[in-house]
């Protein structure tokens, strides 16, 4: 079969602003959206600038809007989106070019969290002992892999891009919630800031683009009650 | 753009990753990667990591040590394994150290699942090895070290393809890194370098590897003239998604899953009537293809079926969520209930860029290392591995000699200074960037991939014999001659993967060649090289590593004795 595309595009070097190109690929009904894109790239228009790697869902590099919702281009099929297939960037992080955006102010909010287990004891000589109830916890959030459709999707971010946003308080949730560590006021401190958990209007978009299937708005909710009532 | 760093990590990924943390608190350290570190291949493997930690039974690492060598057909250096297999139980301790979110048994230690070739007892029957979180082990290991290293503070370049190392004199004193961002040129002078870089699986059609698997550490090194060891073996998984090659892990058969061919048996019993479907990767994909050339595959056709559907809804969901996911979106079925249609992908590298046991590159026969030149991780071959990879030793290996490469690199910085770069290391491959920009050839890069992948495919892949091997040698050849005439439609600066895509290709080739031609030259079968024509292991002639170099006319294949001190080769049945 044939598939239409419509891409958003923009090259610094030759354009002011994005403008709309259409392509037609040929396609098998069961390919990825990923299939098609660099179907395009690899025989049709090499100037088509997008991030790839594993192509099944599990290392975050091809999020970007499909039809108007974040998707990994690796993890939804061509018969299961109308066409033409609209694909944008990520919306809310400025575009390098065409379907690249600069993650980086992502990455910065993700890292003020303090995205890494603390825990200056001196560790047993063997693992620390958890209960399966215990790990269960924080089971969800562990799934993350930052590919950021879920704060790109947030409303709250795109009105106020010091939101830390959703993907930075999965992060925090994973830490907060495990025995192990030892942080978990510290965080909370940070995420009870003007920009930080109280920002979430329990919208649900993020859990709506979560490629992972983290249930988000369920993970923000334990962080707001973790600090209303001190207890996590 | 010059930098200056004690230590350069080139990949981040899990060796790159952990030789960093060893380095950072010892001497400023960079990692450059060309995709967010977040985004290696690590992340993808799923279904543990070995240990002998004896959480649910008695496991001693001499009998994952003495696993390790019979599943590598007694190709595997000997002592890499006696450290690989010693130092794993405190490099997983080291983890969960980290907050690696392991599963946890009912007593709240690490959990432990089956995997292929780990065996109680020298072989005596299945052992619980595997250290595991859910289906996602890798992933997990990926973020725990990728957190480390920002607590850390690690120097992250995110997006920056090295394309040059320097050595100069013997000793590597650099690298060169081009940022896809801006097409600008980076010079990092450093005392030690590190190439962790991963894999080179998409030379091949079916392929559980990322696209960013295309041997650039390999191919980089090569071209500086220094050797690539063990070529010839490459692993092929037996339970890829068919046709698109994603990985089903060999958890699915560790949890109980088994492989049924189109007659519904249970054919493995054939083939290993002692561990079954926990036999060593190469003997399953082996035992597949024979069933499909028999004319059983599922309907005739290439494939056979994965049966996890008498595990019960619950042990898919919470021990093999990713895969349930997987089997959903690209097959629309549920492993809880249908069967998953498989076939065998091609998955790993056994050989690569040879080290000693610190990782340090070695430049010849004789093992004389390169000073302030390492490798880890499927990029090196040290060789734990030898002709065929036991599952969760890929994991391992990352870890343990990522560690003890950056422990290495560690102490070395403190007694050496700064080399002199020459002047310039930049412009030669400015110049050659902007050939390879103002290419206006009519071959196109994607096509001549996918003739690539089909040639390695369809002659180098599970069964081998001499002439189609002949054959592969002549056609990558040609492809080289015609890659010379790519041509490149985007001639800009920015974020340009085309023309990042034309240099993985040259990379490819150049593996390609050196993976034929091994391939072709080793009459023998062993581990995952199964000659048709020369069936039998043949220890007399050839246990010893093949080390290919790039020379004028070509490729000049060399060997070298492997390290049997601990245990005799004998004839491997399971």
């Amino acid at each position: 079969m044939d598939v239409k595309l419509r891409i958003k595009r923009f090259d610094p070097e030759r354009d002011d602003k994005p403008h709309w190109q259409e392509y037609t690929v040929p396609a098998e009904p069961t390919d990825r959206v990923l299939d098609a894109l660099l179907q395009i790239k690899g025989y049709q228009d090499g100037t088509l600038a997008l991030r790839r790697s594993c192509a099944h869902g599990v290392c975050g590099s091809c999020a970007m809007r499909i039809n108007h919702l974040n998707r990994l281009a690796c993890k939804t099929l061509v018969k299961d989106v109308k066409q033409p297939i609209v694909i944008e960037p990520l919306k809310g992080l400025p575009v390098i070019k065409d379907l690249v955006v600069d993650m980086e102010p992502f990455f910065e909010k993700f890292r003020i969290v303090k995205p890494f287990l603390v825990n200056d004891e001196t560790p047993p000589p063997t693992e620390w002992r958890q209960s399966i109830e215990e790990r269960a916890r924080f089971d969800d959030t562990t799934k993350c892999i930052l590919c950021a459709s879920c704060t790109t999707s947030c409303p709250s971010f795109w009105t106020n891009s010091e939101y830390l946003g959703p993907a930075s308080l999965v992060q925090a949730h994973r830490f907060i919630f495990d025995t192990r560590d030892r942080a978990a006021a510290e965080r909370l401190d940070i995420l009870n800031a003007r920009e930080g958990v109280w920002r979430c209007r329990t919208i649900f978009n993020c859990v709506e683009a979560c490629p992972r299937e983290i249930n988000i708005t369920k993970a923000i909710g334990q962080i707001k009650k973790a600090l209303v009532y001190n207890r996590f | 753009m010059y930098h200056n760093y004690d230590a350069v990590v080139i990949g981040g990924g899990g060796a790159g990753l952990m030789s960093a943390i060893q380095l950072s608190p010892k001497g400023s350290t960079a990692v450059l990667s060309k995709l967010h570190p977040m985004r290696s291949h690590t992340g993808a493997a799923q279904g543990g990591i070995g240990a002998a930690l004896g959480n649910l039974e008695e496991d001693l690492w001499e009998w994952h040590m003495f696993d390790t060598v019979k599943g590598g057909d007694y190709l595997v250096d000997q002592d890499a394994a006696e450290i690989m297999a010693q130092d794993a139980i405190e490099a997983v301790y080291d983890l969960e150290h980290w907050g690696l979110p392991f599963d946890r048994t009912a007593d709240g230690k690490i959990a432990q699942r089956p995997f292929g070739g780990h065996t109680r007892d020298y072989g005596k029957g299945i052992v619980r090895r595997a250290c595991y979180a859910a289906d996602r082990t890798g992933h997990m290991i990926l973020q725990t070290l990728y957190q480390r290293a920002i607590r850390n503070r690690v120097d992250f370049f995110d997006e920056f393809q090295v394309v040059d190392i320097c050595i100069e004199g013997g000793a590597c004193h650099g690298v060169v890194a081009y940022e896809i961002a801006t097409g600008e040129l980076h010079t990092f002078r450093a005392k030690a370098v590190i190439v962790a870089t991963g894999g080179f699986g998409r030379m091949f059609r079916v392929t559980s590897n990322a696209y960013s698997f295309t041997g650039d550490g390999q191919a980089m090194v090569y071209r500086k003239g220094l050797p690539l060891e063990d070529m010839e073996f490459f692993q092929f998984h037996p339970t890829g998604i068919r046709k698109m090659g994603i990985l089903i892990t060999e958890a699915v058969r560790g949890e109980g899953g088994i492989l049924v061919n189109g007659q519904g048996e249970r054919f493995m019993e054939r083939y290993s009537p002692n561990l079954l479907d926990l036999a060593p990767r190469d003997v399953v994909s082996r035992a597949i293809h024979k069933e499909v050339l028999a004319g059983r595959g599922i309907d005739g056709k290439e494939y056979v079926h994965l049966d996890a559907s008498h595990l019960g809804r619950d042990v898919v969901a919470t021990k093999l969520p990713d895969i349930q996911d997987f089997c959903r979106t690209y097959l629309g079925i549920d492993p809880a209930v249908d069967p998953i249609p498989v076939e065998p992908t091609a998955h790993y590298a056994m050989g690569g860029i040879p080290t000693d046991v610190d990782g340090q590159v070695l430049a010849d026969e004789t093992n004389r290392p390169v000073p302030g030149f390492y490798a880890a991780g499927e990029c090196a071959c040290v060789s734990v591995h030898g002709a065929n990879r036991l599952g969760s030793n890929s994991l391992l290996e990352l870890m343990v000699f990522g560690r003890r490469a950056g422990r290495h690199m560690a102490e070395h910085i403190v007694q050496t200074d700064f080399l002199e770069l020459k002047t310039g290391p930049e412009e030669r491959m400015r110049e050659e960037l902007d050939r390879l920009l103002a290419g206006t050839g009519s071959e196109n890069a994607a096509g001549l991939r996918k003739e690539l992948r089909e040639v390695m495919m369809n002659k180098v892949g599970v069964l081998r014999e001499q002439k189609t091997l002949d054959e592969a040698v002549e056609a990558v050849r040609e492809l080289k001659d015609r890659y010379r005439n790519v041509g490149l439609q985007d001639k800009g600066r920015t974020f340009n993967m085309e023309l990042l895509v034309a240099l993985e290709l040259g990379y490819l080739l150049d593996l390609a060649e050196v993976t034929a031609l091994s391939a072709a030259a080793r009459h023998e079968s062993r581990g995952a090289h199964t000659r048709e024509d020369y069936p039998d292991r043949d220890d007399e002639n050839w246990l010893k590593h093949t080390l290919a170099f790039r020379t004028d006319g070509g490729v000049t294949l060399k060997y070298k004795p492997v390290n049997v001190s601990f245990f005799e080769p004998k004839p491997r049945t399971y």
